[in-house]
């Protein structure tokens, strides 16, 4: 069962980068932006997606896994923090490591910046900023009980399948309509990488 | 999608260069965690009518840094990337903090005292209406003012100065709608609030880049969609929200008119019509019916570019849809033939009885912060406060007695702000004050605009930052921006909503309320201007337009405090607003029925032929406002998007980021291509928030709408070629009066086209 988190909604994303935006103002990141927008079908058309981090749980947080300075903590609610800066020692490996091409590194400073679910806000219940502004609800943040009551008949997915291995993620993504079809179980399905691959959270 | 490895690049500034904020923006010394003391001021976005309710954070010593969402009625905490970023401009570095002056243009601006700038202002308009007349001296106001002050400008025009030549810059933006709906309706605003918009089985949403232009209005479409709407995108581009609609339209630019007509067409032949809606609530229905069987769909198929079968799928779902509802912005306005355009969706909303309740109606999307509001008191030449007519004696009467002068000392209607520019060239218009407007980015034509304020003798300008428009005065006032001064807005639901002073203005700024009643003492009639600040100005306003369709006396700045905005008309303090007009068919015409127009299509003013074969359209980027007189200087929206491009499709053979030149019958300029699918092949597009020589307006054409005057800005001929290299395209020039900022110029001349159609070159990408 998801807690609140963040559900992703590419089909609704106009590609306005106030996610960016807003990473910027929040507190904890200080003027730096987390978010990545991506425009997937460049000269086609115009879609866009907005990255965050994902917030693996299974296998847990591929980034803080290959750390080798223990600088990548997670909280007891599956946040995946960003890097501790005392102890990041810029070594990139949370980038080669990481599936969806979340963390940053700022070179001359040595350290390791990504998106932390706004640990600042969202610890005193409020949204992370992205969510919270995101004008057409591409970004949300909640329950997936109130995502549905908001969006009637939407499902997400939180397994993705890279090659052998499906990352189960803390943050869920909607799954496009046209993906909507059941299989036995009652599961969507989602493509990830050609492979077919079960939602809802369920195992692969 | 990138591959990941991309993500391994300084993106992230270094600790210390803050580069973001050094490309304009807050003092790089200083972050809000530091911030003590800190509260919230609940205020709204200065930008665009959708009127975004946020707060501004304040620190302990009184000076806004920062914004935190708010959960107001209207954006629910959605804000867009210029919602987001407006804070940065009130203590930016290139505030203008001391008046400027200089007696000739090739003299440079010197710093003054306001004693001195306000005196040498009133000695040139005494000297130029005493050689010329008074309608020798015009104003120019403009819809991101406060109604307050665009109250104070026509009173300013018609009592201090006594001359007829007063408009303002909503001239280019809504004033198409505005003419069609006091037609069809006796009212000037849009029909519905946004909410209504959840309500609705089909939403028709024509010439609007609603996820770029308005990006917080794009919940309530996607939120239709969530209960299964149904929904028709009319664009000549893919935009965002085209993406994702049923059916997109994508016809050709200068031919809506014939596409909703064809639309009625079909539904008359279907027998799709609404009989008694029709028969109790409209007039003029015969010659309308009459009119459409002339447009039947393979008329608009040939006209339009588009395919029969997609007029008949249209009409039929909007038609047979339980609740169908019509939005609409500039992409239908900016034409010779706006006001039609804008009745031809009435008519096809009329008919299908499609008026006046949750999930069916007609809504026009305001471009301007108050470009609703701006026009409803008096800014307008042929208008007076509560949008009376200056033409009407009975109007003229009641405003001249609250103004506490004759009749006679009226001036009458003067001319449109395109046809001021025109009079400043023939030296009929000889001196000028601006306030709230850019005309030598924003209006058409740039020679001829250049030209027509190069002519003028005597040239002043009201504003926080220098504009190009600025640059080019005699005179230039320092004033306030939205943040340290109070007010109200109408958003494009016209809804009132209440802005509330975050911080004191910057030492050597005033309000604009200030100097014009400052000026107007020192013509002689101080005790006319005696306006301590905006709520003096309002509780006037209110007077003034009460009794009037545009009725504010209701509206008190306590009334809008305590709740999210109060939508007029409001005639009592006890009466709730009217979100929502013509429930129950009800309009506001003596006869109370709509009064339907009949629309005859004609093509656009810069006519085609094999020199100029293809259309040249322009619009707004989601990152720029307008002239981007404030947002060129705010680094995250340049970083965003840095530069102008032009927009082709696949078909012409260029890759992206080829220098292409584009060429129109009033000049031609380089731009770098952004090569997309989501563009007709017929046509080019170019985004024009930037000055000459990146300016989209100086390929456009100064044709205007007969009736509201609105040019011409959304169709051209044009005709694209290769130029020989990058060289060629110019960099974006530095916003006049900009502090420098090494890093901030490098990113603005790198020849470099934007990376993709939406979003539009990243900060991300570099």
């Amino acid at each position: 069962m998801l807690g609140r988190t963040i559900f992703i909604d590419p089909g609704r994303c106009i590609g306005c980068q106030a996610c960016v935006s807003a990473c910027r103002e929040c507190d904890s990141h200080r003027g730096k932006s987390m978010i990545h927008l991506d425009y997937p079908d460049e000269g086609h058309s115009v879609a866009s997606l907005p990255s965050v981090c994902m917030h693996c749980e299974d296998p847990v947080a591929p980034c803080a896994e290959v750390c080798p300075a223990d600088a990548i903590l997670i909280t007891a609610d599956g946040v995946v923090q960003q890097a501790d800066a005392t102890r990041c020692i810029g070594c990139a490996n949370c980038v080669n490591a990481c599936p969806f091409g979340i963390p940053k590194i700022d070179l001359d400073a040595k350290l390791q910046m990504k998106c932390n679910l706004c640990y600042d806000r969202t610890a005193y219940g409020l949204a992370p900023m992205c969510a919270t502004v995101c004008p057409t609800g591409a970004l949300f943040y909640g329950t997936l009980e109130e995502l549905q009551a908001e969006r009637p008949g939407v499902d997400v997915s939180t397994a993705f399948a890279f090659g052998p291995v499906t990352v189960h993620t803390g943050v869920a993504m909607v799954v496009p309509a046209e993906q909507r079809t059941s299989v036995p179980g009652g599961l969507p399905i989602i493509e990830v990488n050609g492979r077919p691959t079960p939602g809802n959270g369920a195992p692969a | 999608m990138s591959d990941r490895f991309d993500r391994v690049d300084p993106v992230i500034a270094p600790p210390g260069t803050r580069r973001f904020r050094d490309a304009g923006g807050l003092p790089a010394d200083r972050w809000r965690a530091d911030q003590t003391g800190e509260r919230l001021v609940p205020t709204h976005c200065c930008f665009c009518g959708v009127q975004c309710g946020m707060y501004l954070r304040v620190n302990g010593a009184g000076q806004v840094f920062g914004v935190e969402p708010r959960n107001h009625d209207i954006n629910r905490m959605r804000l867009c990337p210029k919602g987001i970023n407006a804070y940065q401009q009130v203590n930016h570095p290139d505030r203008l903090t001391a008046p400027l002056l200089r007696r000739t243009r090739t003299e440079p601006f010197r710093e003054v005292t306001w004693e001195e700038a306000l005196s040498y202002t009133v000695s040139e308009i005494r000297r130029i209406q005493g050689e010329h007349g008074a309608d020798s001296f015009g104003l120019l106001g403009g819809a991101s003012l406060f109604s307050e002050k665009t109250y104070l400008v026509g009173k300013f025009a018609r009592v201090a100065l006594k001359t007829r030549h007063v408009d303002y810059n909503g001239r280019l933006c809504m004033v198409s709608a505005a003419g069609a709906n006091k037609l069809a309706f006796g009212i000037d605003r849009a029909g519905n609030p946004f909410s209504d918009i959840l309500q609705t089985d089909c939403l028709l949403i024509a010439g609007s880049n609603v996820g770029e232009c308005f990006p917080v209005m794009t919940q309530y479409v996607w939120g239709a969609r969530d209960r299964g709407a149904k929904l028709i995108v009319v664009d000549p581009r893919e935009t965002a929200v085209a993406r994702t609609a049923d059916v997109h339209v994508a016809l050709k630019s200068g031919t809506d008119s014939v596409f909703f007509n064809a639309l009625l067409n079909v539904v008359i032949e279907d027998g799709l019509t609404d009989e008694a809606f029709i028969a109790a609530h409209t007039t003029g229905w015969a010659e309308v019916k009459q009119t459409v069987k002339a447009y039947p769909p393979s008329r608009a198929a040939e006209v339009c570019g588009i395919p029969e079968s997609q007029v008949v799928q249209v009409a039929r779902m909007f038609a047979t849809a339980h609740r169908a509802m019509a939005w609409h912005a500039r992409g239908i306005e900016h034409h010779t033939q706006g006001v039609e355009n804008c009745l031809s969706v009435i008519n096809l909303c009329a008919a299908t009885g499609n008026l006046g309740e949750p999930g069916r109606g007609y809504g026009t999307i305001t471009g301007q912060g108050n470009g609703q509001g701006g026009r409803e008191h008096g800014q307008k030449s042929d208008l007076l406060p509560g949008g009376r007519s200056i033409s009407n004696p009975e109007h003229r009467r009641q405003i001249a007695e609250i103004w506490g002068i004759e009749e006679a000392e009226l001036p009458k209607a003067g001319t449109s702000m395109m046809e001021m520019v025109w009079q400043m060239q023939r030296r009929e218009i000889r001196g000028l004050i601006g306030l709230c407007n850019n005309p030598f980015v924003s209006l058409p034509n740039y020679a001829t605009v250049k030209d027509g304020y190069d002519t003028l003798e005597f040239h002043a300008q009201l504003d926080f930052f220098l504009s190009e428009t600025a640059a080019n005065a005699h005179v230039v006032f320092p004033v306030t921006t939205w943040a340290e001064d109070e007010g109200v807005m109408a958003n494009a639901e016209a809804r009132v909503v209440k802005h509330n002073k975050a911080q004191e203005p910057p030492p050597g700024v005033r309000t604009d309320t200030w100097v014009l009643c400052e000026l107007a003492r020192r013509l002689g009639v101080g005790e006319k201007f005696d306006f301590p600040g905006s709520r003096e100005l309002f509780d006037e306003l209110r007077l003034a337009s009460a009794g009037t369709v545009n009725d504010y006396f209701g509206i008190t700045y306590e009334r809008l405090e305590q709740t999210g905005g109060i939508a007029w008309p409001c005639p009592t303090l006890e009466h709730p607003g009217t979100p929502r007009l013509f429930e129950g068919g009800k309009t506001y015409h003596p006869d109370g029925k709509v009064h339907l127009q009949t629309v005859e299509w004609h093509p656009p003013a810069d006519p085609y032929s094999e020199e100029y074969p293809m259309t040249l359209t322009t619009g707004r980027t989601v990152a720029h406002f307008l002239s981007g007189n404030q947002t060129r200087r705010l680094g995250a929206l340049v970083e965003q998007t840095p530069r102008p491009w032009v927009e082709v499709h696949p078909s012409h053979g260029f890759r992206n980021g080829d220098p292409v030149r584009v060429v129109t019958r009033r000049g031609s300029q380089v731009l770098p291509a952004l090569v997309t699918e989501a563009i007709r092949a017929d046509h080019v597009f170019v985004p024009y928030h930037w000055p000459y020589p990146v300016a989209a307006n100086a390929l456009t054409v100064d044709a205007l709408d007969p009736r509201s005057k609105i040019p011409e800005y959304k169709v051209c001929a044009v005709r694209i070629e290769r130029a020989a290299s990058l060289d060629e395209v110019p960099a974006p020039p530095t916003p006049p009066g900009r502090t420098a900022y090494p890093e901030a110029q490098a990113s603005r001349t790198d020849p470099l086209p934007p990376t993709s159609p939406q979003g539009r070159g990243t900060a991300e990408r570099g």
